[in-house]
């Protein structure tokens, strides 16, 4: 309250022709005044705590990220000298970090791609008239409840290379053992299969929302141009599903370029293979960060070149997404037109 | 009649779990104003935390006992299961400056790391404890303005541990004795004896090629920095050779199981019977015996390739942020006394790095039923004995040690590159290390 109180004596010229009855201009002033503060100001204080939050915890951590980058900073010593971007240069020229971007793209290819696949066709399936609805849907959610590390516990000794369950079965029935630590591509897949595992159910609910809100009018007037199952799936629910799948795509992008958890968890070490068959940017972030080097510099400029590679991909997809948006509302159009 | 029973019952458990709950949080933070009696410090709850890693032998009763003797301390323990990942939980704590136990235990292979940021540890020297450890153990913690990092837990002299029933099925000795004179020598015999090992057995001669390395490269003086800390680097022919010696005698020979030391096929091989001997300081008893479990015909021998090695040895440290240095400390202090040091070596064989726990009759007499009754205090004291190099490990020696590693692993466990190019990878590595 007494904050606001000095703004009333800064403004009676503006509001001493609006109020009409002298004796009542006390409480009336501080009354309008207060009213005219609280229109203007009250939208700014709700949505204030977003910004003040982003603020400390997104903001405030990006821009002292880069100056860290800046310097020689070692994770214990602490500030050293600025070097400008010395510790960018000293990055990219690093095969390693070539070898780490090749990981993390093949990771999140082989993990974001039959996810998004699955997750559409698991949706439409729980879309149908099934028994005991709730209990199905909520199934498919049960994996994301499982801590990440967890799960990656699991599935590292299924895939450990000579003792795991899953080289055991493939040996029942007479394949040979899959190298699933030593070879670069089972690795990928084997730690792809253990982000699929977690994040296909979660984004089937999203796809699940999506596919009851589409108009049923188009189904039906599917089915009066003779349409089947399948059609009406490929020809209606999937392009009503476009912006929801970009939606998907955009977070697991994010999510995918920033995967951290499995491959630190696949082996004891946790430094992404001897041949850094599974290291991903962050791995290798965090290699250069906390491992051996302990340059914090060097994780910094890391962690700002992963930043401007999602940067870029978002609007990468963002500029794909207006296109095909666009073409979503064709796609509609022309339906609800063949109906009317 | 029952109900109201098991009501009264539910009801008293509850409080008693309510009294500790309120117990434990009062003792995890500020703990000013808990002091029930009010006598002073002495009787002040305190609840201290412990980090070790692998076997420290502490979990069979030493935490207990000292519970016991000071009532109003409690310890929680918590148990990292490699070296590596308590490395890596100590320096994120550090930096992070919270979050570190009240105990920190660190391994001998990343002490002079920590030594360049010895501010971060409370100096524990203490004229009382004036030569309870063997010199180089104290030296090594030691800064140059004479402050005390650590008190010294275990060492690691190395002898050879090995299978007898495997042994016998290739007709080789299995009386410990005699297998000690078969491998009397240098590397070369250990692995021409494993040569013809494994012509008649279908199990590899050791575990991994980096654990054979380990105890080659731990007999060498200075093998990546020199006595000053100057890194000198893996493009030698100190290191080059004995990388050379383990890939022929792993890949080439085939004495190698291929397992990475630590992985879940490495824990899974002692019950298949994967391999036949192993480098085996103090420590590793434990660790075999915890594995290898139900399996019988281990051993241990009385000799190691190349005269004596050590591999390992931790210290306890007492971290600045404590809030109970004076607690800690004392207990730092009463677990690497000589008399807990023989309770931890006879629980899990962390070899006392205490002179007067060394020459004792207690150790001397021990033996450990799990490796044929074999009397593992006398061999290890002889296995100590022969220790003849005191390795220099630098504040960098951890990190260029994993670049050979790295590459043994390629060509040994991944098999995705063959001795030369391996080698060429870690040349690239180490330079990315930038110490140069």
């Amino acid at each position: 309250m007494a904050t606001v109180t000095p703004p009333r004596q800064g403004t009676p010229a503006a509001d001493g022709p609006r109020t009409p009855a002298p004796p009542r201009t006390q409480p009336s002033r501080l009354r309008t005044t207060l009213g005219r503060l609280d229109v203007r100001l009250s939208p700014y204080l709700y949505i204030a705590p977003f910004f003040v939050v982003f603020a400390l915890v997104g903001l405030f951590p990006l821009v002292y990220t880069a100056f860290v980058s800046m310097h020689d900073w070692h994770l214990l010593g602490g500030q050293g000298e600025f070097v400008g971007l010395d510790n960018y240069v000293d990055v990219i020229q690093q095969p390693t970090f070539l070898v780490a971007l090749r990981n993390t793209f093949s990771i999140f290819l082989l993990s974001s791609v039959p996810q998004v696949l699955a997750a559409i066709v698991v949706a439409a399936v729980l879309d149908a008239n099934l028994r005991a609805k709730t209990f199905w849907r909520m199934g498919v959610l049960l994996p994301y409840v499982v801590m990440p590390v967890a799960a990656a516990l699991i599935f590292s000794r299924l895939f450990a290379d000579g003792a795991g369950m899953i080289n055991t079965l493939l040996g029942g029935i007479g394949i040979e053992p899959i190298r699933w630590h030593a070879d670069t591509l089972a690795s990928h897949v084997a730690i792809a299969t253990m982000v699929n595992f977690r994040w296909t159910g979660y984004n089937t609910l999203i796809f699940l929302a999506a596919m009851q809100a589409v108009p049923r009018d188009l189904y039906e007037a599917a089915v009066i141009d003779g349409a089947n199952r399948f059609r009406q799936f490929f020809s209606v629910t999937v392009p009503m599903l476009r912006p929801t799948i970009i939606f998907v795509v955009i977070t697991s992008t994010i999510g995918g370029l920033q995967i951290f958890d499995e491959p630190r968890m696949y082996d004891q070490y946790g430094r992404g293979g001897a041949d850094k068959q599974w290291m991903t940017i962050t791995l290798f972030l965090y290699d250069l960060g906390w491992g051996p080097q302990k340059s914090f510099g060097r994780a910094a400029a890391v962690a700002w070149i992963l930043f401007l590679i999602i940067v870029l991909i978002g609007l990468v997809n963002f500029a794909i997404t207006r296109r095909i948006a666009s073409a979503g509302d064709i796609a509609r159009t022309k339906k609800t037109g063949g109906v009317r | 009649m029952h109900t109201r029973k098991w009501l009264t019952l539910g009801a008293g458990i509850a409080t008693v779990a309510l009294v500790a709950g309120c117990g434990g949080g009062a003792g995890d933070g500020d703990d000013t104003g808990t002091g029930s009696g009010g006598e002073g410090g002495g009787d002040e709850k305190v609840t201290l935390t412990i980090a070790t890693f692998n076997e420290f032998g502490y979990d069979d009763g030493l935490l207990d006992e000292y519970m016991e003797l000071n009532p109003n301390i409690t310890i929680e323990h918590k148990r990292a299961a490699t070296a590596d990942e308590a490395r890596d939980n100590l320096n994120t704590r550090i930096a992070a400056g919270s979050g570190l136990s009240d105990i920190e235990a660190i391994e001998v292979d990343w002490l002079a790391e920590l030594m360049q940021y010895s501010e971060n540890f409370n100096d524990l020297s203490d004229p009382e404890l004036e030569g309870r450890w063997i010199d180089w153990k104290v030296d090594a913690a030691t800064t140059a303005d004479g402050q005390l990092i650590g008190y010294g837990t275990d060492i690691g002299p190395e002898g050879i541990c090995y299978r007898a029933d495997l042994f016998e099925a290739a007709g080789l000795p299995t009386d410990r004795a005699e297998v000690a004179a078969l491998l009397e020598g240098d590397w070369d015999t250990y692995f021409e004896v494993g040569k013809q090992f494994v012509a008649k057995s279908d199990a590899a001669w050791f575990d991994s090629a980096g654990a054979t390395y380990q105890g080659m490269i731990n007999q060498v003086e200075n093998a990546y920095e020199e006595d000053d800390d100057t890194p000198i680097g893996i493009d030698h022919d100190t290191v080059k050779d004995i990388y050379d010696a383990v890939v022929t005698a792993s890949v080439d020979d085939e004495l190698s199981a291929g397992l990475r030391q630590w992985s879940d096929d490495w824990f899974a091989a002692f019950q298949s019977g994967a391999f036949a001997t192993m480098a085996c300081p103090g420590w590793m008893l434990g660790i075999i015996e915890g594995n290898a479990a139900g399996v019988e015909g281990w051993d241990i021998a009385d000799v190691f390739p190349g005269g004596g090695g050590n591999w390992g040895g931790s210290y306890l440290t007492v971290p600045t942020h404590t809030e109970h240095p004076e607690e800690a400390i004392a207990l730092a202090k009463w677990l690497t006394a000589p008399e807990q040091q023989l309770k931890a070596f006879a629980s899990k064989g962390t070899f006392p790095s205490q002179v007067e726990a060394q020459s004792s009759d207690e150790l001397l007499s021990m033996t450990n039923p799990f490796f044929n009754d074999a009397p593992t205090g006398e061999i290890l004291v002889n296995r100590a004995e022969a220790v003849t190099a005191t390795p220099h490990k630098g504040p960098n020696y951890f990190a260029i040690h994993q670049t050979v590693q790295d590459a043994l692993t390629r060509v040994d466990v991944d098999k995705t590159d063959d001795a030369a190019s391996s080698w060429d990878k870690a040349l690239q590595a180490y330079e990315e290390l930038g110490l140069e």
